[in-house]
């Protein structure tokens, strides 16, 4: 399919991000017209990804975050990606309530969030290589 | 982060100011346990109208405040959610162990 449009972001691994990253794709997606509804759903989801990142991939240490983001017709993509340490289990990361941190109080429910929220969600992962989630939300606006 | 409390009837009030994620969940957690350590409430009402924004660190600053309420056999509430918190609050399976009221005044005669 055409790619309408598209653009990459690319940031330090801190949590002061979060709220930027979450912010720069929702006014990039902005130009589809979104509901008020679909944009929340996109900025938290986007939020869990980059949170992810930040404390599983790269554990709070110094690192960086891509994010690439296409517009094809209605549907937006995002792609999450980090250089971090990877995760073992893709499956058990994904269960819900499932943390590797409970000491750090995580309700372990990220990924059931980006999935509630978001059309499809996939994760391609390599111990010691880093994480890629990609996600794909069609607009019903308009 | 602006948290501001409020005591009612010895119910603590929770004013959270500002979107709750992972960056900002580290200093609401230590301002809200400061506050009921200090003043040991029998239960605690968060007030959600200035939260636009909050992921599942939300949810987890949230259960454990819910937890440390529960071990005095207090409880918890929420009041003032907006749509998309409704929705993050839901799909964690919140809804089961906090109950969300309208406004203050129907969470403080609830509670």
């Amino acid at each position: 399919m055409r790619i309408d449009n598209e653009m990459k972001l690319e940031f330090m691994s801190k949590s002061q991000n979060e709220s930027f990253a979450r912010s720069v794709v929702a006014a990039f997606i902005a130009q589809l017209d979104p509901t008020i509804d679909e944009l929340a759903d996109v900025k938290t989801a986007v939020s869990e990804a980059v949170t992810n990142a930040i404390i599983h991939g790269y554990e709070c240490q110094n690192g960086s975050i891509i994010i690439i983001s296409r517009i094809l017709d209605k549907t937006v993509e995002i792609e999450i990606k980090d250089c971090g340490k990877g995760i073992e289990d893709i499956e058990l990361a994904r269960q819900p309530l499932y943390t590797s941190k409970p000491e750090l109080e995580r309700s372990g429910m990220g990924f059931t969030v980006m999935e509630t929220f978001m059309d499809e969600v996939e994760v391609e992962s390599q111990s010691g290589v880093g994480t890629t989630v990609r996600m794909k939300k069609t607009f019903k606006s308009i | 982060m602006n948290v501001g409390f409020d005591l009612v009837n010895n119910k603590l009030i929770i004013r959270i100011d500002g979107d709750i994620d992972h960056h900002t969940c580290e200093e609401i957690r230590s301002k809200i346990d400061n506050e009921i350590m200090k003043r040991n409430p029998k239960s605690i009402i968060f007030d959600m109208k200035n939260v636009n924004f909050m992921d599942s660190s939300g949810i987890g600053v949230i259960i454990g405040r819910y937890k440390l309420i529960m071990t005095s056999g207090g409880i918890a509430a929420m009041v003032n959610v907006k749509p998309q918190i409704k929705r993050v609050y839901e799909i964690c399976g919140l809804k089961k162990i906090i109950p969300v009221y309208e406004n203050e005044k129907q969470a403080l005669e609830s509670i």
